[in-house]
């Protein structure tokens, strides 16, 4: 036991793993000011996109038709060699943001995770019973009375599932960042591999550390999910 | 910013270039979907017959592919395909050093990943069918073959198609990521390009633009299909 545990940690996966572990900050920093923001602008924009104002709803939708119709690596180069090779953006207060690829990394995923969210957000907000939202104004509510009491609840914990999915998506999607230089797992692991010559051993010792960072997602949402769906609950 | 003169045909521009990287885009996305999709099969096939091994088999493989982010299995592919080629052929007694060109690993590392999510989507069409049908079929002296043929995969088509339709956008987004392989697609020679012309605004808008074009074109193709697989059916 003792000798296969020293073999282990003489292993290449075993050390691999610890110096991937050092990039696991750098990934959860990026998921952590792009999922919240995320979320706030997708709720925002599914308001808009159901608004009966023309002009804002359709402005939206041709937003969310973009960017779900390319892929989120073009985005991402778009926003970090794209734009730093305008002039007047290099010379504005934008360039203190976009000449750090942490910063394109995360406008760029928010970018993503707002068209897809605002979309699931939409289909949540429309499958809200009519009789719902009568029952509300009979009641003397007024317009944000009514959405915060009444549509978003009712909206979120429908599409808490969908929502889920595209959380984890987007905890996939961070890996993308590495190929602007920013050194999270991915990036730590093809370094790695270019030094070791070893790509086996330094990409699982990643995909166990996003298999395990997809399965803590899971779980939240799984408890969001019980939460905000007590009806549904089989014993309280 | 925006430099029009440098997509012209020809050797002043980028536009022919550009052509042939739509169509190799293209190749890779429809070549791994037909392996995928054969993939899938195999993978909805493991999961609904009695085994608890081949159910564990495929459970594991969709699990984890799905769990781990799209670019960690190309690299995984990319560098590590070779050896795991070349220790399959020194079983067989072939000693020599192989190389898979790139067209080969990039069709087999999207499709590894787009059967995952082909294989959701079929198996929840395949449960749809009722069971009646099966065991009707069955009283009628059909065998196996032709109950898959004539009953099953007719209407796993009918229920499948918007979601294969989804699979299909994923996986043509997802070649963008075989750039990292070398291979020259959409992808990769807007970075060729760019580099080249020090413009990058300009080709990556483009790339943008004909990813644009392919998946609108394609999302209209399924439409035509889901309506013509319908007929028949007020859905």
């Amino acid at each position: 036991m003792i000798e296969f545990l020293n073999s282990l940690q003489n292993s290449l996966i075993y050390k691999n793993f610890f110096l991937v572990l050092s990039g696991l900050d750098n990934t959860i920093l990026l998921l952590l000011i792009s999922l919240p923001l995320g979320f706030v602008l997708a709720l925002l924009f599914a308001l808009g996109r159901v608004s009966k104002i023309t002009l804002l709803s359709r402005t939206i939708a041709s937003y969310i038709f973009v960017i779900r119709g390319t892929p989120l690596l073009v985005q991402i180069y778009l926003i970090y060699f794209g734009l730093g090779s305008v002039k007047f953006i290099r010379e504005s207060f934008l360039w203190y943001a976009l000449k750090e690829p942490f910063w394109c990394g995360v406008i760029a995923l928010t970018i993503n995770t707002v068209a897809y969210g605002a979309e699931i957000f939409r289909g949540g907000i429309q499958s809200i019973e009519k009789s719902q939202v009568e029952s509300g104004l009979s009641l003397g509510f007024g317009k944000f009375l009514l959405l915060r009491k009444i549509i978003l609840p009712i909206a979120i914990r429908k599409v808490l599932p969908s929502y889920g999915n595209e959380l984890i998506l987007m905890v996939k999607a961070t890996s993308l960042v590495s190929l602007t230089t920013y050194m999270e797992m991915t990036g730590i692991a093809r370094k790695i591999m270019a030094k070791t010559f070893a790509p086996v051993e330094a990409f699982i010792a990643a995909g166990i550390l996003y298999l395990f960072l997809n399965f803590l997602m899971v779980q939240f949402v799984k408890y969001l999910e019980w939460k905000y769906n007590p009806h549904l609950r089989l014993n309280n | 910013m925006f430099k029009f003169d440098k997509l012209v045909f020809g050797d002043a521009g980028w536009g022919d270039e550009f052509l042939i990287a739509t169509l190799m885009t293209l190749l890779v996305s429809i070549l791994s979907m037909g392996l995928g999709l054969f993939l899938a099969i195999i993978t909805v096939w493991a999961k609904i017959i009695q085994n608890r091994i081949t159910r564990f088999i495929a459970n594991f493989y969709t699990t984890v592919i799905r769990g781990v982010p799209e670019l960690l299995v190309i690299y995984l592919i990319f560098f590590g395909g070779n050896a795991v080629v070349m220790s399959i052929a020194k079983v067989f007694g072939y000693n020599k050093y192989i190389e898979l060109n790139a067209l080969t690993i990039a069709t087999i590392a999207i499709a590894v990943i787009s059967a995952t999510y082909s294989s959701e989507v079929l198996r929840a069409s395949y449960l749809a069918i009722s069971k009646g049908q099966i065991e009707a079929a069955r009283a009628l002296g059909m065998n196996k073959f032709s109950i898959f043929f004539k009953v099953i995969s007719p209407q796993v088509i009918r229920h499948a198609l918007p979601g294969i339709g989804n699979v299909w956008q994923i996986t043509l987004k997802d070649t963008s990521l075989i750039s990292v392989t070398g291979l020259v697609e959409i992808m990769r020679q807007s970075r060729i390009s760019s580099n080249v012309e020090h413009s990058p605004l300009t080709f990556l808008i483009t790339a943008a633009i004909l990813y644009l074009c392919l998946t609108t074109i394609s999302g209209r193709v399924f439409k035509t299909l889901e309506v013509n697989y319908s007929k028949g059916f007020s859905t």
